[in-house]
């Protein structure tokens, strides 16, 4: 938690094949990775349409991150190169809607990088952090 | 007394091009009439509020409206219709999703009013006076304005909808079959769009020139593509089509005209945000797998706004824009 008392909600995608992997192998050895952080298993990055993206700003998360096997490794061969365009072509989206740059990512990690998850995982946080709350319920409902 | 079923008609924001598909009906429109006592339609007919406030509550079989939500005066007259109405439609792409109109959810009524009041070109306004809900007129008179809201919002948000017959304007054929639908009382379940649950891509007549594995190198805009009557598929030249996440119904009107399709009948059943669906469809296809190269192909699309919701802002998961104060 900040100073402020604001504690970003964050939803991170994470592929069942590698990040999912990660986010174990962290979890386990207990590495110091946001509690605030609630992870959807998908069975690959390339299954993360960008309606779930935007559904989850709208209900109330601060940032998105979505997580996928390094390129090359995807389990389903392309899925992640789906991902990286379907990312690329939602992040001016994002941009026209005001929303800031960073609170969706896009980010590789393997099976077995469990410090690297911890650490994308720490960073984003403290982007989000500062950044404040994003609020979409108020940006929405005002008359 | 006339027996015949109560009908009424009324628009929201909306430019009276659902009006006019009304009347385009031609001939079929008198069998209508015929057939129902329209008992409100302002555009049309003198009729007052007043003579909806003292209807009885369902009194009228159905009104049509037409338009997304602007005014508080739209609120609440929608919101009478509704009480007065055992049926509700929403008549047209800005009911149904915000329209064109929908697009001012890029902007809120600050920078609209400021736009429209106070810095347009041809404005002499130099006391900055924008509407305002009450005034005082030569000083004494109250004058009172409906509230201008932030957002275009589509019917559904605003009171509960029935049915939905789309389009900018609604084909002359899918209001035929919405009217038939209630006179012979076969109308589907509720909440149902009156217009088939498939993509246009199903029913396009350029359909099979859709290459196996379409792939997309480049974005063109259609008025700079000398091709676009060469009957093949738009997005082969990467010109957006919005087929794919676009219900059919229309007749293929652009299509058949050279236009790719704009989107106005709205998204089938299963998508959430017909925009979005489109944009993943596209990218999905583009040729490079390199980040470098696949922003290279995207540079040649810079806007994600008009090309994707040109009708349906106000229906997207987002719904509007952030203002940044
Ligand atoms: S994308 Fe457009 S041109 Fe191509 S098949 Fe679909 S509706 Fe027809
Ligand atoms: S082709 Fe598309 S934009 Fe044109 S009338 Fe049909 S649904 Fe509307
Ligand atoms: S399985 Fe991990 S990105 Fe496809």
């Amino acid at each position: 938690m900040s100073e402020n008392g604001f504690e970003p909600k964050i939803v991170a995608f994470v592929c069942n094949w590698c990040s999912y992997g990660g986010a174990d192998i962290a979890g386990n050895q207990r590495m110091n990775y946001s509690p605030n952080v609630t992870l959807v298993r998908v069975m690959c990055s390339g299954r993360v349409d960008p309606e779930f993206v935007l559904e989850a700003l709208r209900d109330g998360a601060d940032g998105v991150m979505i997580l996928g096997c390094h390129p090359g490794d995807c389990h389903y061969i392309e899925g992640n190169y789906r991902t990286l365009k379907r990312y690329n072509m939602l992040k001016p989206l994002l941009k026209q809607f005001n929303i800031e740059e960073n609170r969706v990512v896009l980010d590789w990690v393997s099976a077995s990088e469990g410090e690297k998850f911890a650490r994308v995982v720490q960073a984003m946080n403290e982007r989000i952090t500062q950044l404040g709350p994003l609020n979409w319920d108020k940006v929405s409902s005002e008359r | 007394m006339s027996e015949k079923p109560k009908i009424g008609i009324y628009w929201c924001s909306s430019c009276g091009g659902c009006e006019e598909a009304l009347v385009d009906l031609n001939e079929a429109i008198l069998d209508v009439v015929a057939a129902v006592d329209i008992v409100f339609w302002p555009v049309a007919m003198d009729f007052k509020y007043d003579d909806v406030r003292k209807m009885k509550d369902g009194e009228m079989l159905a009104s049509f409206i037409n338009g997304g939500v602007r005014l508080s005066e739209q609120e609440d007259i929608v919101k009478l219709l509704r009480r007065k109405s055992q049926l509700i439609f929403a008549f047209g792409s800005c009911a149904h999703m915000g329209g064109i109109p929908g697009l001012a959810n890029m902007n809120d009524r600050e920078t609209v009013f400021n736009r429209v009041y106070r810095e347009m070109e041809s404005n002499d306004n130099p006391e900055g006076i924008v509407p305002e809900t009450e005034s005082l007129v030569n000083g004494k008179y109250k004058a009172e304005l409906p509230e201008f809201y932030n957002s275009v919002y589509p019917l559904d948000k605003i009171i509960d909808v029935d049915y939905t017959i789309p389009g900018c304007a609604p084909q002359p054929q899918t209001i035929l079959d919405a009217f038939t639908a209630i006179l012979e009382g076969k109308l589907p379940e509720k909440g149902s769009v009156l217009a088939p649950n498939k993509s246009l891509c199903d029913t396009c007549p350029r359909k099979d020139t859709k290459p196996d594995k379409l792939t997309i190198d480049v974005f063109r805009r259609p008025h700079l593509y000398d091709k676009l009557d060469d009957g093949r598929c738009f997005l082969e030249a990467g010109i957006i089509c919005m087929g794919p996440a676009t219900r059919s119904g229309c007749g293929e009107r652009c299509i058949n005209a050279n236009m790719p399709c704009r989107g106005c009948y709205g998204p089938p059943d299963d998508v959430k945000d017909q925009g979005v669906r489109m944009m993943s469809a596209l990218a999905s296809i583009i040729q490079p797998d390199e980040e470098e190269d696949i922003q290279k192909v995207l540079e040649t699309l810079p806007d994600r706004i008009v090309p994707f919701y040109m009708y349906g802002l106000p229906r997207s998961i987002l719904f509007r824009r952030k203002m940044n104060k």
